[in-house]
């Protein structure tokens, strides 16, 4: 059962598991769904989050308690549904160690763990890997699942598709940063980011994406329909690129040329346990079928 | 016909009572940090409460008017001028074609919220015409004004009287030092209890880091936690969690040291255990404090919760039957 609590008068607040797995992501997406499907009057905000979600509502329409009551009643239904969802895969293209983080972790260098490396440096080491290109290589190996939308303006974090021995886990900088680039690619915890725009931060940085991920004017063609790209659900697969396709690409971005690689998949939370290296490939097939 | 901006202040904000609907993707309600004294302004003037009009923190700005309209400031005791003339607040003044309002000193509070007949009429953006700077999402191009801007007006709602003035009994007129209401939970059971006692003991103090996006506070004593392996994906701190939503009002307290409550542009989740919430009567009381303002944290429940909640609508109806 999960850990019921109010945030205030204005939110009930639902810890599914104290830690991450997609099973708890999972129910938590199934319960935020259930409460959508309810229409429940005086609920404002559905706010799924990795591994637990929170409720806005207006106490004037509906009591907290009663609300509170509604959602534990929800939560035996959405366990028996099959964690099963209709997504899509999307390409992220990457150019890992660029000039601009690079620039912006050694402004910062006296608020990280090892004031003497990069990030990647220091992520690599403490994950085991004998050098910062095969780290690189298990960071855009597998395909990672967005798990939660927010913090600020549509960035997503994701969370890594392998077991968890396998999974990287880095601890965030020791003092968060003032300054991050836009669409820097970050990692804290077990969880990957993309900045979705330039501010503070206290992910690790590996790299930066040419794609815009937010557009509050809609200039973007991908996102005339909604400003945010990402949400929860979607899974990503990180390609490496270089300077000079990172310059086209952002070129292409910004004349309004470039289109996201994706694909519709369906994916089973039941199949990915049974054979995790087998799902992922059959995403990869989805993802570079035409 | 619009107004002309001479100068800004420093950070004046076109404002009006947010965008819900949007904090599962990150972009936070948004709007008046003191709702009611927007709402009152509003009312002035004869627009609907929801009209946006300017939130400006500390200093006034000086804006030109090029058409005869009706202003009122709502909020701080930052004294308007027109035509360098001082003017009351808390009242619908009539303003002509060409005169300037402009305002003297801070006296109290932090925030005024300054509202024109017909209402700020800039594009909307989800809903709402809030200035959200982080997101460079509605108000002038994402931003704060800027001395050189003109600001579009709507047509107003209904008539103006100018003259007509809030009560001084519906007022809420920030003091000296503050008390604000949390109702625990969330991740209160991570702190020992002997925190769970210092926290709501100790005065502590608005810091300067005190924004739209939340009110850092310092000087009480650091919270224990609880010991325990940290979960999977929580990060190493005993003050991470598994990243998280955060409600709005929610305090934060980052490796136990200076609590942070989060308000209007709130960051909509994070890897921060919370205490509690800051209870939905006491938020616009955040946005009129000071740096340096002494401030208690009071223990409450869900029921003085909800009370609370309806004396702050009493007072919301008192000022709608007084000016209608």
């Amino acid at each position: 059962m999960s850990r019921y609590t109010f945030g205030g008068d204005e939110h009930v607040f639902v810890e599914v598991d104290e830690e991450m797995s997609l099973e708890a992501f999972f129910t938590s997406l199934a319960m935020t769904n259930a409460v959508r499907e309810a229409k429940i009057d005086g609920v404002t905000e559905i706010c799924p989050a990795n591994a637990s979600f929170q409720i806005k509502f207006d106490p004037d329409k509906i009591h907290p308690q009663k609300l509170m009551d509604m959602l534990k009643e929800m939560e035996a239904s959405a366990e028996k549904q099959e964690a099963k969802l209709n997504t899509r895969i999307v390409e992220v293209p990457v150019y890992y160690r660029d000039p601009w983080t690079h620039e912006t972790l050694m402004r910062f260098r006296e608020r990280h763990q090892d004031p003497n490396g990069t990030d990647l440096e220091y992520a690599a080491k403490i994950n085991g890997y004998d050098s910062v290109e095969a780290f690189i290589e298990a960071h855009h190996g597998a395909p990672w699942f967005v798990s939660m939308v927010g913090f600020v303006s549509g960035l997503p974090f994701l969370y890594q598709m392998v077991d968890r021995a396998r999974q990287i886990q880095v601890p965030k900088y020791l003092i968060p940063r003032t300054d991050t680039p836009k669409q820097t690619v970050g990692y804290g915890g077990s969880f990957s980011c993309v900045y979705s725009v330039r501010g503070a931060g206290g992910y690790q940085m590996f790299g930066i994406t040419p794609m815009t991920i937010f557009d509050p004017l809609q200039k973007t063609p991908y996102l005339k329909d909604f400003m945010v790209f990402f949400k929860p659900g979607d899974i990503v697969k990180w390609r490496p690129i270089d300077r000079d396709e990172y310059e086209s690409i952002a070129a292409d971005v910004q004349a309004g040329r470039f289109e996201p690689r994706t694909a519709d998949v369906v994916f089973s939370l039941d199949d990915f346990n049974a054979d995790m290296d087998g799902t992922n490939a059959k995403l990869m097939e989805a993802l570079y079928a035409d | 016909m619009p107004i002309n901006v001479i100068s800004s202040g420093i950070m004046t904000t076109i404002q009006d009572l947010g965008r819900p609907g949007y904090y599962h993707l990150g972009i936070p309600i948004g709007g008046a940090m003191d709702r009611l004294a927007m709402r009152a302004a509003n009312l002035l003037v004869g627009n609907a409460e929801d009209a946006a009009g300017l939130e400006a923190v500390f200093v006034g700005p000086e804006l030109e008017f090029t058409e005869d309209v009706t202003v009122a400031v709502c909020g701080a005791e930052l004294p308007p001028k027109i035509d360098g003339e001082a003017q009351p607040t808390w009242t619908a003044l009539a303003v002509k074609k060409g005169q300037v309002l402009s305002f003297d000193f801070l006296q109290a509070g932090a925030r005024v919220y300054i509202a024109i007949s017909g209402g700020i009429n800039t594009p909307p953006y989800l809903g709402s015409r809030a200035t959200y700077p982080i997101g460079a999402l509605g108000g002038v191009d994402g931003r704060a004004v800027q001395p050189g801007d003109t600001l579009p007006l709507g047509k107003p709602a209904r008539a103006a009287k100018p003259g007509a003035s809030v009560p001084e009994k519906l007022r809420r007129l920030p003091g000296g030092s503050a008390e604000l209401r949390v109702l625990p939970g969330l991740y209160w059971h991570r702190i020992t209890e002997a925190a769970q006692g210092t926290f709501f003991e100790d005065t502590w103090k608005v810091a300067n880091e005190a924004d739209r996006m939340g009110y850092r506070f310092q000087g009480g004593r650091p919270l224990d936690f609880v010991p325990r392996e940290q979960p999977f994906s929580a990060g190493s701190d005993p003050s991470n969690i598994t990243d998280a939503c955060y409600p709005y009002g929610s305090v934060q307290v980052p490796s136990g040291k200076e609590p942070i409550v989060l308000h209007r542009d709130a960051v909509s989740g994070g890897g921060y255990f919370m205490l509690g919430t800051v209870i939905s009567a006491d938020m616009d009381l955040i946005g009129q404090l000071q740096p340096n303002t002494p401030t208690q944290f009071v223990k409450v429940d869900m029921e003085t919760a909800l009370a609370a909640r309806q004396d702050r609508s009493a007072m919301l109806n008192g000022i709608r039957e007084a000016l209608d």
